[in-house]
C-alpha cells in the first residue's frame, strides 16, 4: 500500500510543525522520517495515521493507494501504530493486549476465540516471546514490551505500519538489536512502513529511504547512501555524521581552506565569503611536514583509539577545533602525539551555495 | 502474610514514625470506639438486644443505610460526570466550577441544611415544580438523599480527579488505531483503569451519608419510622437520659458501617491489583 501526502500543513498556536510537506512512501518500502526534536517528523507521522487533522487546505491530501484517507477517522484508516513509550493497556495481559483490535471488530468481520488465540499464539512466537502471553505488561523489560506492542499493531492486519521513535526509550544494546530484528521482519512481512527516529544511525541502518527533516520542512529524501554522501544542504550534512567546516574558496577542482570554523555551526556562513567548505573527520588526511604547500597547521590535542578507526582532535592556530578519523595503519604511521605539530590536509568537501551544491574532490 | 520491616532504607525515623502512628490512632479513633462498646456491654445483652430490636431503631437503621447507599450511587454517576467533565475538557470558568465542587465540604452542615430546605420545600425554588406532582422533597425521604448527595459529591469528585488526570492520552490513541469504537475505547481501556478511583469515591460519600446529621435534620422532618434518621434517633435518646440505649444503636452503626466499609476497601483493593496487572 503507497502513501501519498502532498501539501500538507500543520501548526500549533503559533509554532509550525509542518510548512507545506509533500512525500510519497512506496509500496513495500520501509521510510525513515529522520530530523532533530520539533523538525516535524512525528506530527507528519500523526497527520498520515488520522491522529492529527493538517491545517485546512484545498491542496492538501492524504492517499492511501491513491484513495483519499482525509475524511477517514483513525479507525477506519488501518493503520498500525506503534508509540515510544509502548501504550499498552495495563490491566491485559500480552495476549490480550495483542488480540484487542481483533475483538473490538463488529460481531460480522469479528474471528472466533480460537482463531483469536491461534493469531495471537502466531504473533507471539513472531516477536519470540512464546511462553509470556499470560504475563502482563508491568512484567516484561522495555524491549518486550515494545515487541508486544507491535504484535499488537499487526495483529489486525494493517495497511501500512507506522513507528513513532520505537526504539527511543530503550538502552543502546537492546535497541541495536531490536533493530536488526524490525529490519529482517520488515523482509519477511514487506508491510509499507514509516518510521521515525532522531537517531541517525538507527535510520541510515534500517530504512529503504531516509526523509531528512528539518524546522518543519524535508531537506532531503534519498536512500541512506545518498543522503550520507551526497548531501544537499549543509543541515544534512551536519545531521548525519560529525563535519568540519572550514573558510576557504574552491578553484580549478582543488580546495583552499583559510582556516576552520570556531564554531561548528554552519548555517552562519553559507553563501558569505569566504564561502564555507565542509568536510567529514574522514575526508582529512594528516601529514608531518607539508609537501604540496596544501593544508593548514594544527597541534595535535587528543587522541581516541578505542574503535576500528583512530579519531584524531587537533587544534588550529585560530584555536578551531578539527575532527580527523584515519585508519589505525595510517594513524601508526604517523606516530602521532598529543602536543605533535601536523598539517590538516582536505582529500575532499563540499561547498554549499544557497541554492545549488558543489561537490568537489 | 508474614509480619516484617520493609528492607533498609536510607532515611531513618521508622521507629518513631510507628510509634506516633500508633498512640495517634489509639488516642484519637481506638479509644472512644473501645469506651463506646464498653458502655454498651455494661447493661448486659438482654437489655442491648431489647434496645435494638427495637422497630423504631430498625426503621432508622434502615433508612440511614438505604438513602446513603441511594445517595452515594447518585453521586458515583454524577461526580463522575463532573470529575470527567473537569478533567478533560477546557471551558471558561472552569476554574469556578472546580472551586464550587469544594463547597459542601467547606458550607457549615446547618447552613446547607437551610439552604436545601428553602429551595426544595413545596414554595421553593425548585420544589414548586414537584409539589404539583404531590411529590414532596422535604420532609421525605427525598429530603434526606439530597441533603445527603450534597454532602457527598466532593468526596467522589476529588477522589476520581486524580485518576482521570492519569489515564495515558496514547493508551486511548493506540485502542483508536486498533479500531476500537469511543465507547468501545471508554468501556475496554478507561473505565477497568478508573474502577478502584470510583469505588474509594463511592465508599467515602457513603460513609459521609451515614454520619451526615446537621443538614439532615432540618430537610427530613423527623418523623419516627419513617424519616428519623439513626443519629437522630441517639441524640433523643440522650435527651432522654438513656445513655445506654444511645450507645447500643451507636456500636450497631459503628460494626455495620465497619464492615460495609472494609468490604468496599477489599473490594477497591482487588481490582487494583488487577489495574497493576498483578495476576
Amino acid at each position: 500500500m503507497s502513501i501519498e501526502v502532498r501539501h500538507i500543513s500543520k501548526s500549533f498556536g503559533n509554532f509550525t510543525a509542518l510548512h507545506d510537506v509533500s512525500l510519497q512512501v512506496h509500496d513495500g518500502e520501509l521510510l525513515a522520517l529522520l530530523g532533530p526534536s520539533g523538525s516535524g517528523k512525528t506530527t507528519l507521522l500523526r497527520i498520515i495515521s488520522g491522529l492529527e487533522v493538517p491545517d485546512a487546505n484545498p491542496d492538501s491530501e492524504i492517499l492511501f493507494h491513491g484513495q483519499s484517507v482525509v475524511d477517514c477517522p483513525v479507525r477506519h484508516r488501518e493503520v498500525g501504530f506503534v508509540f515510544q513509550h509502548y501504550a499498552l493497556f495495563r490491566h491485559m495481559s500480552v495476549a490480550d493486549n495483542i488480540g484487542f483490535g481483533l475483538r473490538m471488530r463488529p460481531r460480522a468481520t469479528r474471528p472466533s476465540k480460537s482463531e483469536i488465540r491461534d493469531r495471537v499464539g502466531k504473533l507471539l512466537k513472531l516477536i519470540q516471546l512464546e511462553g509470556f502471553g499470560d504475563r502482563f505488561p508491568s512484567q516484561l523489560s522495555g524491549g518486550q514490551r515494545q515487541r508486544v506492542a507491535l504484535a499488537r499493531a499487526l495483529a489486525v492486519e494493517p495497511k501500512v505500519l507506522l513507528l513513532d521513535e520505537p526504539f527511543g526509550a530503550l538502552d543502546a544494546k537492546v535497541r541495536q538489536g531490536l533493530r536488526t530484528w524490525l529490519r529482517r521482519l520488515h523482509d519477511e512481512i514487506h508491510l509499507t512502513s514509516v518510521l521515525v527516529t532522531h537517531d541517525q544511525d538507527e535510520a541510515l541502518e534500517v530504512a529503504d529511504r531516509v526523509v531528512v527533516m528539518n524546522q518543519a520542512r524535508i531537506e532531503q529524501v534519498g536512500t541512506p547512501d545518498e543522503v550520507f554522501h551526497h548531501p544537499q544542504t549543509p543541515f544534512v550534512m551536519e545531521f548525519l555524521g560529525q563535519v568540519n567546516v572550514f573558510h576557504g574558496r574552491v578553484s580549478q577542482g582543488k580546495i583552499e581552506l583559510d582556516d576552520p570554523f570556531v564554531s561548528e555551526h554552519a548555517n552562519v556562513n553559507v553563501g558569505s565569503s569566504p564561502p564555507a567548505v565542509y568536510a567529514r573527520p574522514h575526508e582529512l588526511d594528516i601529514q608531518r611536514e607539508s609537501t604540496s604547500g596544501e593544508g593548514f597547521y594544527a597541534t595535535v590535542k587528543r587522541l581516541h583509539l578505542a574503535g576500528p578507526i583512530a579519531r584524531v582532535l587537533l587544534e588550529a592556530e585560530n584555536g578551531g577545533d578539527v575532527q580527523v578519523h584515519l585508519s589505525l595503519e595510517r594513524f601508526y604511521e604517523l606516530a602521532l602525539q598529543p602536543g605533535v605539530a601536523a598539517f590538516v590536509v582536505p582529500k575532499n568537501g563540499r561547498v554549499f551555495e544557497a541554492a545549488s551544491k558543489m561537490k568537489l574532490g | 502474610m508474614v509480619w516484617r520491616f520493609k528492607k533498609h532504607s536510607v532515611l531513618p525515623g521508622f521507629g518513631l514514625t510507628l510509634g506516633f502512628t500508633v498512640f495517634y490512632l489509639s488516642l484519637i479513633v481506638l479509644l472512644p470506639l473501645t469506651a463506646l462498646c464498653l458502655k454498651s456491654t455494661s447493661m448486659g445483652w438482654a437489655v442491648f438486644w431489647e434496645t435494638v430490636s427495637h422497630p423504631r431503631v430498625w426503621a432508622s437503621c434502615r433508612l440511614t443505610y438505604e438513602t446513603a447507599a441511594i445517595a452515594a450511587l447518585i453521586n458515583a454517576v454524577g461526580g463522575f460526570i463532573v470529575a470527567w467533565c473537569l478533567v478533560r475538557y477546557d471551558f471558561p470558568l472552569k476554574r469556578v466550577f472546580d472551586a464550587m465542587v469544594d463547597l459542601p465540604f467547606a458550607l457549615p452542615t446547618a447552613v446547607s441544611g437551610i439552604a436545601l430546605t428553602t429551595i426544595y420545600a413545596s414554595s421553593g425554588l425548585i420544589g414548586q415544580w414537584f409539589a404539583p406532582w404531590d411529590i414532596k422533597l422535604v420532609y421525605s425521604r427525598w429530603g434526606i438523599i439530597i441533603a445527603m448527595t450534597f454532602i457527598g459529591l466532593p468526596f467522589v469528585v476529588r477522589t476520581l480527579q486524580p485518576a482521570l488526570e492519569d489515564l495515558d492520552k496514547e493508551n486511548e490513541e493506540a485502542a483508536a488505531c486498533l479500531g476500537a469504537s469511543r465507547w468501545q475505547t471508554f468501556r475496554f481501556v478507561i473505565w477497568p483503569t478508573i474502577i478502584p478511583a470510583l469505588l474509594t469515591g463511592f465508599a467515602m460519600a457513603f460513609a459521609r451519608g451515614l454520619g451526615e446529621y446537621g443538614s439532615i435534620v432540618f430537610i427530613s422532618g423527623n418523623m419516627p419510622m419513617k424519616t428519623e434518621i439513626a443519629s437522630l434517633l441517639i441524640i433523643t435518646k440522650l435527651e432522654q437520659h438513656d445513655v445506654a440505649g444511645a450507645t447500643s444503636i451507636a456500636v450497631v452503626l459503628l460494626v455495620s458501617s465497619f464492615v460495609l466499609l472494609l468490604s468496599i476497601n477489599l473490594l477497591q483493593w482487588w481490582s487494583s491489583e488487577r489495574l497493576r496487572g498483578v495476576s
